[in-house]
């Protein structure tokens, strides 16, 4: 059933880079993001929070357009990356896990914030006491105790990383071998004719991976869960 | 030593307090909702008094008029809180050390075995405080404040959380504790009966005030 064509391999392996990069990248992002809505009052938090959940609610199309438009090579801020940088997106897989970290983000800062919230205050209050400042405080303490929650936000982001199509595909289109993944590359085998058998072979990957990260997180999270609670 | 004096407005409650003690062990006694964990809360530096002035030893740890506020991880106070409000990802050996670790102090065994064995806690070192009673929590809690080596220990209504036979085995680990560690300590309750037992200064407060201080004496009942 695997008999898999060496482009076919490219498109899943291309998915799994993007898919893990963005996630990777996106986790220090989504962790600080969830801490200061969970945490802090400023002014323009709500400003900040609709910014934050705005990929899952607009068409992701016009995300991917929102992404053309500011890190497309000649766009300002796209333009300035390459120019000092030398990082461009536009066509580059890239831009891929640009655009999925972008429509995962949502996801994770949801999922790390309700576990910031259900930890109880006042343990960082008596790590304080005990000599810890308020960074030690949030690393040994916050951290450990957010642990289920940033599994599950990471699970999440690289579930919606592995099947996003729509901004991806309008913001750095679908070139074999640079930004098609697998749900791209099923798309284009199914305009095709005779492209059926090949786009259920990727089928049959996609729901293998998916599979995995799942039994894999439920893994983590139960173990994270036995270490907190004291088996 | 401590002298604190502490105004402090929460809501339409106001905390005006002014009050020493020469070390050993001292009681703040009142009603629940006197301002005792308020008070506590100031000392230890995770309240901020709106005016006042709080010295420990001749250490200024706040001062309103001289803008000092000494954050509580530099204050070196043990704290005791009803709740045990002990590390649920720890174990209780890593609890216990915890005030070590974050003040950058070296192993000392003697003493972690002695207050091991003072609270008689040895045979739980290797639990995870989910699994420990309502009462070896707390003795637990007390280890992990004593471990740290502070100047002064807090003890905030640490039986309130206890049944009645809990709160009679707790005692005479707390007496020991006042005994052998001859540490300054401020101990808070609502309970006259312990007060009587653990301190030898009491502070009598009520809505939010000093209203008398002295012996045991202070003590109704007495």
């Amino acid at each position: 059933m695997l008999n898999l064509s060496p482009q076919e391999w490219t498109a899943v392996a291309l998915s799994l880079r993007i898919a893990v990069v963005s996630t990777i990248v996106a986790l220090p992002f989504g962790i600080a993001i969830a801490y200061v809505l969970a945490r802090k009052q400023f002014w323009g938090k709500s400003i900040l929070d609709a910014v934050v959940y705005l990929p899952l609610v607009l068409p992701p199309v016009v995300t991917g357009y929102l992404l053309l438009i500011v890190f497309g090579r000649r766009a300002p801020v796209g333009a300035f990356l390459d120019e000092h940088f030398g990082i461009v997106f536009s066509f580059r897989w890239t831009g891929a896990a640009l655009a999925c970290g972008i429509m995962a983000f949502p996801l994770m800062v949801r999922a790390i914030r309700l576990s910031i919230e259900a930890i109880d205050r006042r343990l960082e209050e008596a790590g304080m006491t005990l000599g810890a400042n308020p960074f030690w405080a949030f690393a040994s303490v916050t951290l450990p105790l957010m642990l289920p929650g940033i599994i599950a936000g990471m699970m999440l982001a690289f579930a919606r990383a592995l099947g996003e199509f729509g901004a991806t595909i309008t913001f750095v289109s679908n070139i074999p071998g640079e930004t098609q993944t697998i749900s791209a590359a099923i798309y284009t085998l199914t305009q095709v004719p005779g492209g059926d058998a090949a786009a259920l072979h990727l089928v049959v990957v996609s729901v293998i991976i998916s599979f995995s990260a799942l039994f894999a997180s439920e893994w983590m999270a139960r173990r994270a869960a036995a270490r907190l609670h004291g088996e | 030593m401590l002298t604190c004096q502490a105004k402090k407005t929460l809501g339409t409650f106001t905390i005006d307090v002014a009050f020493d003690s020469a070390g050993g062990a001292a009681a703040l006694f009142g009603p629940s909702g006197s301002g005792k964990t308020s008070i506590i809360n100031m000392i230890a530096g995770l309240l901020r008094p709106d005016t006042g002035r709080i010295v420990l030893d001749g250490d200024v740890l706040f001062d309103a008029a001289a803008r000092i506020d000494v954050r509580p991880w530099r204050r070196k106070i043990g704290t005791v809180f009803q709740e045990d409000r002990l590390f649920p990802h720890l174990s209780v050996k890593h609890n216990l050390d915890y005030g070590r670790w974050m003040s950058g102090l070296a192993a000392d065994a003697k003493t972690f075995a002695h207050a091991v064995d003072l609270l008689d806690i040895g045979h739980l070192l290797v639990r995870r405080p989910g699994k420990l009673s309502g009462g070896e929590r707390q003795r637990v809690a007390f280890g992990r404040a004593l471990l740290m080596k502070p100047r002064l220990l807090l003890l905030d209504e640490p039986l309130a959380s206890l049944d009645a036979a809990r709160k009679a085995e707790i005692l005479p680990y707390l007496e020991r504790l006042r005994d052998d560690s001859r540490l300054p300590m401020i101990y808070v309750s609502h309970d006259a009966g312990e007060v009587a037992r653990i301190a030898r200064h009491v502070v009598r407060l009520e809505d939010g005030r000093v209203a008398e201080s002295g012996g045991t004496e202070v003590l109704p009942g007495s």
